[in-house]
């Protein structure tokens, strides 16, 4: 994936499938440290110590289970090609947690690239799922929570198109802040 | 900074929209946004889908869908006209939407030359 807010996309649509209805996703970008770590953790089915070894590899996967493929094995290649590290953490019952950590300046390294486009999307088709989102760069910190949203617009959709539009602006207006 | 109470005012504005709404029989509009969806570009289609919509104010449910075993022509966009055929379109490019948009939903049109399959109603 030529950006890892794709694989980003790309393992919430895991989320999805394993019908979780709460995913936390978070993005440490720590510059000292040299360091890029996201970590998603959401309470779906998840997985046996089977299956986990399974859906990270991607010549054992098959056809017949749609909701894994080559997505995860895509994501920890993606970070262990950058001096990093990929870490699968489920338990049946027990939701599924995990964390890819990338060195910063890794020249491998893909850009996040366009993040609010993954929640966005994510947001227009999964209006029932809540998603926190903590992005942390070095000691400067942003959280957005579709909790808070559905608490001020009641019986409105969240993925009605003004409320859309205005989550777009509040994230870009989020991220530009913790870039400074 | 925005603050969250600005969302106040859009639910007042939002519900009223709702209400002028029929909400009975919405066109669909389907995004594969499988690993092959989204490597060959499905975010940014889906995008394009909602800018084209809000632009025309349409209210259409756009929902998306896993890996249907048609990976080599993603990225894939179904579109689902009440009382009609669920028609699948290929290697759709940002720019394609608003022909689809346009042509299809709005008009009815089906556009021929992205077509690569046709589910019977």
């Amino acid at each position: 994936m030529r950006e890892l807010s794709l694989h980003i996309l790309d393992i919430l649509q895991n989320s999805i499938a394993a019908e979780a209805d709460l995913i936390k996703l978070s993005i440490i970008e720590d510059q000292a440290a040299d360091q890029l770590a996201i970590k998603i953790v959401d309470n779906g089915t998840g997985m046996d110590q089977e299956t986990q070894k399974e859906v990270l590899d991607p010549f054992v996967t098959s056809r017949t289970t749609r909701e894994v493929g080559l997505g995860l094995p895509l994501f920890k290649r993606a970070a262990e090609q950058c001096a990093g590290s990929f870490k699968l953490k489920s338990e049946p019952g027990q939701g599924t947690e995990l964390k890819a950590v990338f060195q910063h300046s890794h020249i491998d390294r893909a850009p996040l690239g366009n993040i609010i486009g993954t929640i966005i999307t994510f947001l227009v088709s999964n209006p029932e799922i809540e998603l926190v989102y903590n992005h942390q760069v070095n000691d400067q910190k942003f959280q957005f929570d579709t909790r808070e949203i559905k608490d001020k617009i009641g019986d409105v959709k969240i993925n009605h198109p003004d409320i859309i539009s205005w989550i777009e602006d509040y994230l870009t207006e989020g991220l530009e802040e913790l870039k400074k | 900074m925005k603050s969250l109470d600005e969302l106040k005012d859009l639910r007042e504005k939002a519900q009223k929209d709702i209400q002028n709404r029929d909400t009975s029989d919405k066109v669909e509009i389907i995004v594969g946004m499988g690993t092959c969806g989204i490597a060959a570009g499905a975010r940014n289609v889906l995008q394009e889908i909602m800018k084209e919509l809000n632009k025309r104010d349409l209210d259409v449910l756009v929902s998306q869908t896993g890996c249907i075993g048609m990976c080599e022509k993603e990225p894939l966009v179904d579109v689902k006209l009440p009382g009609h055929d669920r028609v699948t379109y290929g290697e759709v490019e940002p720019d394609d939407v608003s022909k689809i948009i346009t042509g299809h939903v709005v008009n009815g049109n089906v556009v021929d030359d992205l077509v690569v399959a046709r589910l019977e109603e």
